[in-house]
């Protein structure tokens, strides 16, 4: 394949983002980072399920954690997930403005979860004293939805400079993969999520 | 030797250049074999000092605290930074070669992964200038570790975090780069061994890593910012690092064990001139081993009090791996069975390893007993046990591959009347220091300490191990005086030397950096061999000649690795003055700067046209 | 030719509009298994009883999401299945390790 038609191809292929060899080894590598992933956030659960006791005197989840809150940042989260499977969705119908469009709104999703996450964890701090270093709970509470948190701002990154870098150029066969994988990447911390608001917002409160 | 060669006309920088901003997996098989190489070196010489202090009773060579610095870094030096890469050296420099591809998948993560090791190991060491390196032992068990004074475990904590992210990287890149680069009708049940093997270690590396890294972060917050997982005292659990490094650690042996069972199996072949006996029966024993290998990490903790359930079930467990062990112990002597054998020095190696591990495995089921380990925990019977099954393995290993490909990388044969030499002296050395420990175990001296009293029945034991020691550094110094000697005076060796088998030996040496004109056509298991049965030399070309496509050499790696490694001594030195916060910031920023530029700018990479390369045909 | 691409191209739209129906489907799933979750943590149900349903439903959730959202179900997904439940498996034992050995 040379580099007009990678660049340039006068008909996009019904899978762009597995057309070059670039684009397959991207896709196989970056599912196998989520594999790896996996087992980082099941350390960080096994860390957070082993201490979530350890209150060191203070609140216990129960008395802290509220569901309305939780409940927003998962509808948030979750729709932004249904918007970049539009993305995804455009991206093989070659439709780049609405691909732009999605991912951007994708982003602006995102950004409203990270709201609330960063007012959820202010609060806590001041209205209950609950910190990073109060007990061993609040140390493995912040470090697992931290860690979270921080995908979720990495992922807003990656996906802001795919849309600012590719704004002017349209959809081609370099950068559908790119798409691809960010997408795919998005998807993953929302499948993350499902996880932190079960096992750590709605069994902390039961 | 073509980098030797090309050094003599080209300015010392710019081959130093050529070498950092390199994405050419030959070059980073060497990059990787002398960073290795340097590390093996070094834990080496911590070794002796180790084996000097306890060569009489209560000597004074050196203090308690350098001991625990010395034990330390000896064993996270030899299992992070040679043996692992020294690995990697192999599976880069072998595995595109042995599926016939023409690069890995990941040319710029391979770059980037050799550079985190390399940065990480001289953070890990870096901690020897500034007060004292790390001492709670390579496991770093809390809370030790974690109320270790002064910077030598955050040295640990930040180094194994960058050096890790390393392997994390290099595991994923061999993954894809085994699945979807190989050449055509190179099937999965025609891979060699060693690519087999490399394959289920990197699967290994892709799941036990991630553990090791939360371990990290976690120890990295409690010694830098104050929070409270392994402190009791705010309802901590030190028992929680112990699960971590485990769920990572016992993997690990098998990341360095598996690839090496490759290279046995690819010696073993070669030199009995017969293919490997039992091909499927090794892959699924490979396969099982690794399943296996993650479900066995608790019979470190024994002794930690998890209850007589807990301990049989990873007793039981854990005695389940020798099976399959088993079946490759047997399948290699099958295949040596009516083989025309030649006795060359990675043969050699194959034939002092495999009693030699059989003994490190027999000893490995005496210590999954449970019950029996409370007797032997802690003590010389697991050092020689884990020595036998790491020196024995890995390193017997490691010092074949080297014997066996050195022609392959360098176009040099090294000296065989030396590397025998080198094995008789290494393979006595290696079971004087380590045969006489299991007994010291048995008569009850405990691992990790710096002096024990006379008259105790543990003089005699431990003068013959340091002699043993000695005699395995005599062997070392043969084999890099074979390195020099063959380097200077040798003879370029010309293509497939040892009558090879498999489609590495296919690749004219020195090998072009595009590896292959042609992609390959594979007919069978071992292709090269199938080839030279059917009266051919050369292999049959699947593709005609045609533009070959290379990826562009590239500065980003390295640049992203020292913004880590100053953002690491950010993060250690924070603690004295907030001002410091701003190395943190300064190195991110350079780090993320480069992964924006990576990200950002397009490389495409760049075509051979076919001119060129009929032109170079015919010359 | 010319006419059979353009009818190839229609089908594959149609499918593709079809596909983008699921995904709806999907999500709307998903949004009512979040909310019988939350609405039987509120309840003044059994504690145990309603750990184990929004456990499965957590994991029946994350198999919507890995199936359609992350389009697991199309062909090719052989090798990043098996590597993704490894570590998804790998991910299990550790959680259970740390759960079950940490305390006694």
């Amino acid at each position: 394949m040379t580099e007009q038609d990678i660049m340039n191809p006068k008909k996009m292929p019904l899978q762009p983002e597995k057309a070059t060899l670039e684009g397959k080894n991207k896709f196989l590598g970056f599912w196998f980072f989520l594999g790896g992933e996996a087992v980082l956030f099941a350390s960080l659960f096994g860390t957070y399920l082993a201490l979530n006791g350890s209150l060191n005197g203070g609140k216990s989840a129960e008395e802290m954690f509220g569901l309305p809150l939780v409940f927003i940042m998962t509808m948030l989260l979750l729709t932004s997930s249904l918007t970049s499977v539009y993305a995804m969705h455009h991206l093989r119908n070659n439709d780049f403005k609405r691909l732009q469009l999605w991912m951007s709104i994708t982003v602006i999703l995102g950004l409203g979860f990270l709201a609330c996450e960063i007012y959820e964890f202010y609060h806590y701090i001041t209205d209950y004293g609950f910190t990073f270093r109060s007990s061993a709970f609040g140390s493995a509470f912040y470090t697992l939805v931290g860690f979270h948190g921080g995908h979720v701002v990495f992922g807003l990154a990656w996906i802001t400079a795919l849309i600012v870098r590719n704004a002017k150029r349209g959809l081609n066969l370099y950068n559908a993969p790119k798409y691809y994988i960010a997408s795919l990447y998005w998807h993953f911390i929302d499948v993350v999520w499902v996880f932190i608001f079960t096992v750590v917002y709605l069994m902390g409160v039961l | 030797m073509s980098t030797l060669a090309a050094s003599n006309k080209r300015s010392f920088w710019s081959v130093v250049w050529d070498y950092i901003t390199t994405v050419d997996h030959k070059k980073i098989g060497v990059l990787y074999l002398i960073a290795g190489g340097f590390f093996f070196l070094l834990g080496g010489l911590e070794a002796l000092a180790i084996r000097w202090q306890l060569v009489k009773p209560m000597n004074d060579f050196v203090s308690a605290g350098f001991y625990n610095e010395l034990i330390t870094m000896h064993g996270t030096t030899m299992i992070f930074l040679a043996a692992m890469p020294l690995i990697f050296a192999f599976m880069n420099a072998v595995i595109p070669l042995q599926i016939g591809a023409r690069d890995v998948a990941f040319p710029f993560l391979n770059s980037l992964g050799l550079w985190l090791f390399v940065f990480g190991g001289i953070m890990l060491n870096v901690g020897w200038f500034t007060g004292g390196a790390a001492d709670a032992g390579w496991t770093a068990y809390t809370p030790l570790s974690t109320i270790s004074p002064g910077e030598g475990m955050d040295y640990y904590v930040i180094g194994l975090q960058i050096s890790g992210a390393g392997t994390l990287m290099a595991g994923i890149n061999f993954l894809v780069t085994i699945i979807n680069m190989r050449a055509p009708g190179m099937t999965y049940m025609r891979l060699p061994l060693f690519t087999w093997t490399s394959f289920v270690a990197s699967a290994l590396i892709l799941f036990a890593f991630p553990a090791l890294t939360v371990g990290l972060f976690l120890m990295m917050f409690d010694r830098m910012f104050d929070s409270a997982f392994f402190d009791p005292a705010m309802g901590g659990n030190s028992i929680i690092w112990q699960h971590l490094f485990w769920i990572f650690g016992h993997p690990e042996v098998y990341i360095l064990i598996l690839p090496i069972f490759g290279v046995f199996s690819e010696v073993v072949s070669t030199f009995s001139r017969k293919r490997l006996f039992g091909y499927s029966a090794m892959v699924f024993a490979t396969v099982l081993i690794a399943f296996l290998g993650f479900m066995v990490w608790a019979h470190h903790m024994f002794t930690v009090g998890m209850g007589a359930a807990a301990n049989a079930i990873f007793a039981v467990a854990t005695m389940t791996i020798a099976v399959p062990t088993g079946i490759k112990i047997f399948n290699w002597l099958f295949t040596m069975w009516r083989g025309s054998i030649q006795i060359t020095t990675p043969m050699l190696y194959a034939l002092g390893f495999i009693p030699t591990f059989t003994i490190g495995g027999m000893t490995g089921v005496m210590l999954a007993a449970a019950t029996a380990d409370y007797q032997y925990h802690d003590s010389y019977f697991v050092i020689a046990h884990f020595h036998y099954v790491i020196i024995g393995g890995t390193v017997f290993g490691l010092l074949a591959a080297t014997h066996y490909w050195w022609p392959r990388m360098f176009n040099r044969m090294l000296d065989e009347r030396l590397g025998k030499i080198t094995f008789w002296i290494f393979f006595v050395g290696f079971h004087l220091t380590f045969m006489i420990q299991h007994f010291l175990g048995l008569w009850g001296m405990p691992r990790r300490y710096w002096v024990y009293l006379p008259d105790q029945g543990l003089d005699l034991g431990n003068a013959i191990s340091t002699a043993g020691a000695f005699l395995m550094a005599i062997a070392v110094l043969i084999l890099l005086y074979n390195i020099i000697k063959t380097a200077i005076k040798g003879e370029p060796c010309g293509d497939d030397p040892w009558d090879g088998r498999t489609l590495e030996w296919a690749v004219p040496i020195p090998a072009p950096h595009y590896n292959f004109k042609q992609v390959p056509l594979v007919r069978g298991l071992d292709p090269l061999w199938v080839e030279k049965m059917d009266g051919r030399k050369e292999m049959t070309p699947s593709e005609p000649l045609d533009d070959i496509h290379m990826p562009n050499n590239t500065v980003l790696p390295f640049v992203m690795t020292i913004g880590f490694f100053i953002a690491g001594f950010g993060f250690i030195y924070q603690k004295y003055d907030n001002a410091l916060n701003a190395l943190i910031f300064v190195g991110m920023g350079i780090a993320l700067g480069a992964m924006l530029v990576r990200s950002l700018k397009d490389d495409l990479g760049y075509h051979i046209p076919k001119k060129e390369l009929e032109k170079e045909a015919r010359k | 030719m010319e006419e059979r691409a353009t009818f190839n191209e229609e089908f594959i739209k149609e499918k593709r509009r079809q596909d983008m129906r699921h995904q709806v489907l999907t999500f709307s799933m998903l949004i009512i298994f979040t909310l019988i979750s939350f609405g039987m943590v509120m309840s003044d149900l059994n504690a145990m009883f309603v750990r184990m349903v929004i456990i499965l439903f957590a994991v029946v959730q994350v198999g919507f999401q890995l199936y359609y959202f992350m389009h697991m179900n199309e062909k090719g997904h052989g090798m990043p299945s098996l590597l993704f439940y490894g570590g998804c498996f790998a991910g299990f034992l550790t959680v259970l390790g740390l759960v079950v050995l940490t305390w006694w």
